[in-house]
């Protein structure tokens, strides 16, 4: 890997931002989410439609926010509403595309915890908390995950179930009456799975560039489904590779320049 | 009517032990300043309310003022956990506080309702979810209409609200513009709402629809220039990054945290000085 021109990391966010179709309405979780949905703006989908949670909708943030209520996302949205009316009208309204979201655990179905790990009462580790995730997950038409991939995060059972995914399997959705269709992709570092058309199992369709099934299978805390026909990821273009990379250097020294200022 | 005055004097009358208090501000305009005051007043056993706590809940978690946090996000934007607000949940300290906790839809929409005065508010989502077995104040009901289940959450109505905007004029209206997050709900939900601004002005020259609170829906208007630092007002200045960066340190340990709370906030007598001493101790290159 080491010889390759670009991280892991890297491949990761081209490969989610790939996934985001032009003129996609994209309601869009911080961090990672963040800088995939603003690469695919940038690069193949340039009439993607950006929400964030904090109300702007249709943002243009020209370096990357740093939290989710920046000011640049305010500055270059088509409309500022406020928080209450983004999950009533936009969201639960039905016209969200794709909800792209983070997770610190998931499990096979996607299922994702974002509240604790431990005993909920006395946690070992304290988490932000569900954010909008419950309701993208519920809500939105389709739902894209990121999140590094490791044995501590790709869990066989989750210890607090924060936002559904496919729940046990199957037509569970369905049967629970929830409107939007599910993940259908978990990008991680290492590949990109996909849940079987059936049983809604995550099923590893595309190993990243010079990553082996073993690596997949180390860190994966379940026993993990390769598809019949596993594909390699195709490589990060040029012009992904530049505009990603322009883009995270463009939002440090904007980030840098500012608290410098006010020194 | 509201009442121009100062923040220690609003923050006085309007904030008392055991009040259920919501200081909104979804990044922007976050009431630094009046959450501060609040603890300098040492107000206890507060049931602290809000989508999003971040840096000055966890001072305000921190320093022992509050029994209860009711929110749906907790997290320092940008940087990671927040220290205080986790030793409170894992260790009990330094006080033990109880957590409810909720999704931005059914918290956002809990304060909609609230405004309204309906008695909840009605959503969908959360089936399948754990969060149900964990907050009892998140339930399901059937629609008399079309018998599906959705979820209900109670309506949120503060004994005080307190936010911070751009501007108001000198009879209490009070005008914020950018990201709104959820102020007004917040404000128009709660029994007294205060408000902290950068300045006041002789005429808001508003436009029609702009986000305006009526001074009569308010109790308090204070001028306080800054107070939403390091948050940022838009118009104003910017999110003091370097500032929640510099927190991660300050509240990692509870010593570290003492010594911080205590040299900028409980000793210094307004919002002013804890301005100046925060420039001293990052001048002298010390943890913030």
């Amino acid at each position: 890997m080491s010889a390759r021109p670009y991280t892991t990391a890297e491949v990761m966010t081209i490969s989610a931002a790939r996934l985001l179709k032009n003129g996609a309405v994209c309601f869009v979780g911080i961090g990672l989410p963040s800088t995939a949905a603003n690469l695919a703006r940038l690069t193949h989908a340039p009439d993607i439609v950006l929400i964030y949670e904090s109300g702007p909708i249709g943002a243009k943030p020209p370096v990357l926010p740093l939290s989710i209520g920046d000011g640049n996302l305010a500055e270059t949205a088509d409309t500022v509403v406020s928080t209450p009316e983004i999950f009533r009208y936009w969201l639960q309204g039905g016209r969200v595309d794709v909800g792209f979201l983070g997770a610190a655990q998931i499990d096979r179905f996607a299922n994702i915890n974002t509240t604790v790990i431990g005993d909920y009462q006395k946690p070992s580790t304290r988490l932000p908390g569900a954010g909008g995730a419950p309701e993208i997950a519920s809500c939105a038409h389709e739902v894209v995950l990121v999140l590094k991939q490791s044995a501590r995060a790709f869990v066989e059972k989750l210890d607090f179930v924060t936002s559904v995914g496919h729940l046990d399997g199957g037509d569970a959705r369905k049967r629970l009456g929830l409107p939007g269709k599910g993940p259908v992709a978990v990008v991680t570092d290492l590949c990109m799975m996909a849940p079987d058309p059936i049983s809604k199992e995550l099923t590893v369709m595309q190993l990243h560039p010079g990553v082996s099934r073993e690596q997949v299978v180390k860190a994966t805390g379940w026993q993990v489904r390769f598809a019949e026909h596993l594909e390699e990821t195709p490589v990060p273009t040029v012009i992904e590779l530049e505009t990603l990379r322009e883009l995270e250097r463009r939002s440090k020294l904007a980030h840098g320049e500012r608290t410098a200022a006010q020194a | 009517m509201a009442e121009i005055t100062t923040l220690r004097e609003a923050v006085a009358a309007l904030v008392r032990d055991g009040d259920i208090v919501a200081m909104e501000g979804f990044t922007h305009l976050i009431p630094f300043a009046a959450g501060q005051e609040v603890i300098r007043q040492q107000r206890k056993q507060l049931t602290l309310v809000r989508m999003t706590p971040d840096v000055i809940y966890d001072q305000l978690i921190g320093a022992g003022c509050a029994r209860k946090l009711v929110f749906s996000w907790g997290g320092n934007p940008g940087v990671g956990s927040l220290h205080r607000l986790r030793d409170a949940v894992e260790r009990d300290w330094p006080v033990p506080l109880e957590i409810q906790e909720h999704g931005h839809g059914d918290l956002s929409n809990a304060y909609v309702a609230g405004a309204a005065k309906l008695p909840f508010a009605v959503i969908r989502a959360y089936a399948g979810s754990d969060l149900p077995k964990h907050n009892d104040k998140i339930k399901f009901v059937q629609c008399p209409f079309t018998g599906e289940t959705l979820a209900a959450v109670p309506a949120i109505n503060p004994d005080v609200t307190i936010i911070h905007a751009q501007k108001a004029d000198r009879k209490g209206n009070v005008l914020l513009w950018g990201i709104l997050g959820v102020q007004k709900e917040a404000v128009l939900a709660a029994r007294r709402a205060m408000v902290t601004v950068e300045e006041i002005v002789d005429d808001l020259k508003a436009w029609p629809n702009a986000c305006i609170l009526p001074g009569w829906a308010l109790s308090a208007v204070c001028c306080v220039p800054g107070g939403a630092f390091p948050s940022y007002a838009h118009g104003y200045y910017e999110r003091d990054n370097r500032f929640y960066q510099a927190w991660d340190a300050v509240s990692r340990e509870r010593d570290s945290f003492r010594t911080w709370i205590r040299s900028h906030i409980l000793d210094t007598e307004d919002f002013v000085s804890f301005r100046r001493v925060l420039a001293e101790s990052t001048a002298a290159g010390l943890p913030q």
